[in-house]
């Protein structure tokens, strides 16, 4: 305890600014992907307005004209990516937990991670300005194709568009120095005792997330770079009348965007294999089995990432190439599922919200992932490729991924961040009110894209097979349950802020959970453990025979 | 089912058809399972007073073969998916029937325009049959087409054939497709391609020899005498540009 008490209490700026403490960052973090989870999703609302109810004006954007639909749509996928999910999956619970879970005072760089969260404050900034500046924001797609990409001439927004390209830039920026300090404190910095064995899976998770960012993103951002000098240097990387080649953006871009799919769910994953062991109070089923197969995914998902360009004009012989790997990652990924509900096996369930959104997030993900096999098939994808088929399907695994895992942390930590509970019934509402208008969204647009609805188009009007009426119910439907689902996250928000304050006293370890994080009071002070732990076992050592308890925490001795 | 929502209207739609409902056998299984015994295991062992939870580290033999017995037949699974996608990909994409006629489809900001080689049979003659938005095929005959782009990436997209294949600008991709039912169909653009990529619709008439032979005898038939041979602004763009507004 004395170490805490010698320094002076540092004033509010400088504490909540300027802090090198993992805690704060974490939090800093979280509030920023929070504020552009709603940006994201009001952008959502936009284009499934007009998609819902074609040409009428829409409240708060007016009328979407082609110019701003393309904007919503590319906005809200790069958000929704780079700007949410990484903050919120990696850098806000791998900042809050890691030093936690591993049982140390603070990163092994903590000044590298405060400086990687303003580089990525710096990002959005960027990325914000572009909103503002002649022409609008870039509209060309999150994946930025070129030429379209790289010609002002023709995507008609050439200042956004090279403002988008170095927000994302810097976005990677920041999470390498991120990436970098998570590895570095999960092997170096772990209390006496933690043998590789008995990391929580999260930390794992947070750590095999990072390695594969650090290995596939050196390839986008060379060609980041090249885009940017094609787009303001007139150089021809991608202008294949000067020898260039636009297939080579897609290749780098998806060398590093498949990839970038497990480097959001591997931590998803350990977020629910966390909640999982606690509330089916039961051991992980196979702890290194998961870990195996995870380890597995990331080694395949370099492998695979062709398989978004099966039609893009590659050679077709590869394309049986990426069509197998492709269907071998489903082996790992399907393993890993069974893990988890077969940890359900002889426990005891509690069916507390947190233990709702990790069950619904392994109910969502089964159909995202199932629904990823026709599409992974060179032979299927030939049709359903850019059609809402496929929209439908990467949302069923990016909403149980960014949105599902991580209210399911949100409501599990919350007590360790704050101290304080969050309101039970409120949870239950929110949850509800949130998976069922989910799948009432995406349900639809399995449908429509069978039908044949290609993606990023503002209105069908000129397609005769696309304005059929029994379509256009459908998108009406879908848009629909977007607002129920939207306006369901105001009971989210008040239940977070009012629990603050009034929510009910936490204690150190209210779930009664194993791992080192709740070993310290809620919320964590400064430096974490007053005394320094020492592990003796693995994290999840549930209903071990013998014991009063039904669990031993990891610092308690034998 | 699928015929419901969008019509199958080239030789090879239904072996992707047949190869969706597949897929769709073999995943919906799993699915079923899968979901099954996780909604059984969360009703089987709520949380009750006085029922301990069972210590399973997840090594025990009789239990790990829960999981090893369907990791093993997601494995067959996969492999008959593989077989069965590869053969379909390979039947569309990598061989090519010979050819009754080809041709040429070009991509620009915002149209499709098509280039038939005409009575010679020869590319870039008089008599070539240049049309924008529309493309003429007679049922029952195998094209070739020769994809290519004047800008940026499209895609050429016919929904009821089945048929996708982006084009790329400096390259000229070759595919093909063999019409078999009479009828109007939409072409589409899948890559976007700008302001206007809602706006890039076609269509495909499918017509019978006499019906086709009907049309090329129209006065109306633009040929190349009567069309700039160099690529320039699309006659649609006015369209284009009255809903762009």
């Amino acid at each position: 305890m004395s170490t805490q008490t010698e320094h002076a209490e540092p004033g509010v700026l400088k504490k909540y600014l300027w802090s090198t403490d993992h805690k704060v960052i974490a939090m800093q973090y979280l509030f920023t992907g929070m504020a552009m989870a709603l940006l994201g999703g009001f952008f959502a609302y936009g284009f499934r307005m007009q998609l819902g109810f074609p040409d009428h004006s829409v409240p708060g954007l007016g009328l979407i004209t082609p110019g701003k639909y393309n904007a919503l749509v590319t906005m809200h996928g790069s958000i929704m990516i780079f700007w949410v999910a990484m903050p919120v999956l990696i850098a806000a619970f791998g900042n809050f937990l890691i030093p936690l879970m591993v049982g140390c005072d603070d990163m092994a760089f903590p000044r590298i991670n405060r400086l990687s969260y303003q580089v990525f404050l710096l990002s959005i900034l960027v990325l914000l300005a572009s909103f503002f500046v002649k022409g609008g924001p870039f509209g060309g797609a999150w994946t930025a194709y070129p030429p379209l990409s790289a010609s002002g001439a023709y995507n008609l927004t050439p200042i956004g568009a090279t403002l988008w390209l170095v927000a994302v830039a810097l976005e990677f920026v920041a999470f390498l120095m991120g990436g970098i300090n998570f590895t570095v404190t999960a092997m170096n910095s772990r209390a006496p005792g933690m043998k590789m064995y008995d990391i929580p899976i999260l930390v794992w998770m947070i750590i095999l997330a990072n390695v594969i960012f650090m290995a596939s993103v050196g390839p986008l951002i060379a060609g980041a770079i090249m885009l940017l000098f094609d787009q303001t240097m007139a150089t021809g990387f991608y202008d294949p009348t000067r020898g260039g080649d636009p297939l080579l953006w897609q290749h780098l871009f998806w060398f590093f965007g498949h990839p970038e799919v497990y480097v959001v769910l591997l931590p998803a994953m350990g977020i629910v294999a966390e909640i999982i062991a606690v509330f089916a109070r039961k051991k992980i089923f196979g702890y290194k089995m998961v870990l195996y197969t995870a380890w597995a995914v990331g080694f395949l998902s370099f492998v695979v990432w062709a398989h978004h360009q099966f039609v893009a004009g590659i050679d077709p012989r590869m394309a049986n190439i990426f069509s197998i790997t492709t269907l071998l990652i489903s082996i790992p990924i399907a393993e890993m599922v069974f893990l988890y509900i077969a940890t359900l096996y002889g426990g005891s369930i509690h069916l507390d919200t947190p233990m709702l959104w990790a069950l619904g997030f392994v109910v969502e993900f089964l159909i995202g992932g199932v629904t990823g096999i026709f599409l992974g098939s060179s032979g299927t994808d030939i049709y359903l490729h850019d059609t809402y088929f496929l929209i439908a399907h990467f949302h069923y695994t990016f909403v149980p991924i960014a949105i599902i895992a991580t209210f399911a942390g949100i409501t599990f930590w919350y007590p360790k961040m704050f101290g304080r509970m969050l309101n039970e019934t409120l949870g239950k509402i929110h949850f509800w009110g949130t998976i069922i208008p989910f799948n009432v969204i995406f349900i639809p647009l399995f449908i429509t894209g069978i039908a044949g609805d290609q993606r990023r188009v503002y209105n069908y009007a000129l397609f005769a097979e696309q304005s059929r009426p029994e379509l256009q119910h459908l998108r009406t439907v879908s848009t629909i349950a977007l607002l129920f689902m939207l306006a369901f996250q105001l009971i989210f928000l008040f239940n977070f802020f009012w629990s603050f304050r009034r929510g009910k006293e936490a204690g150190a370890n209210p779930w009664r959970s194993a791992t080192l994080e709740w070993t310290v009071p809620s919320p964590p002070p400064h430096g974490n453990f007053a005394e320094m732990p020492t592990v003796y076992r693995g994290p999840y050592e549930y209903g071990l025979p013998g014991h009063a308890e039904d669990f031993v925490p990891q610092n308690v001795p034998d | 089912m699928w015929e419901r929502y969008i019509t199958a209207a080239s030789t090879y739609a239904h072996s992707i058809d047949h190869l969706f409902f597949l897929i769709a056998a073999m995943v919906g299984f799993w699915l079923v399972v899968a979901e099954g015994m996780l909604f059984w295991l969360v009703f089987k062992f709520r949380a009750k007073d006085g029922r301990p939870t069972q210590y399973i580290t997840g090594d025990e033999p009789h239990l790990k073969r829960w999981i090893s017995i369907p990791h093993t037949l997601i494995i067959l699974c996969d492999i008959v998916i593989i077989v069965w996608a590869i053969t379909v990909w390979y039947n569309i994409k990598q061989v090519m029937p010979p050819a009754d006629a080809t041709v040429r489809v070009i991509g620009q900001q915002w149209a499709w325009s098509f280039q038939q080689p005409g009575p010679d049979g020869v590319f870039d003659t008089p008599d070539d049959i240049r049309t924008v938005g529309d493309l003429h095929v007679v049922v029952d005959t195998t094209y070739h087409f020769d994809l290519m782009s004047r800008d940026v990436v499209h895609s050429f997209a016919v929904p009821a054939f089945r048929l996708k294949q982006d084009a790329l600008p400096g390259r000229v991709i070759t595919g093909w497709f063999r019409p078999n039912r009479v009828g109007t169909y939409d072409i589409q653009c899948t890559q976007m391609c700008g302001l206007g990529h809602a706006l890039m619709a076609g269509r495909i008439i499918v017509e019978t020899p006499q019906q086709h032979a009907a049309w090329l005898m129209r006065d109306s038939v633009p040929t190349a005498a009567s069309e700039p041979a160099s690529p320039g602004p699309a006659p649609n763009r006015s369209m284009v540009a009255q809903v762009l507004r």
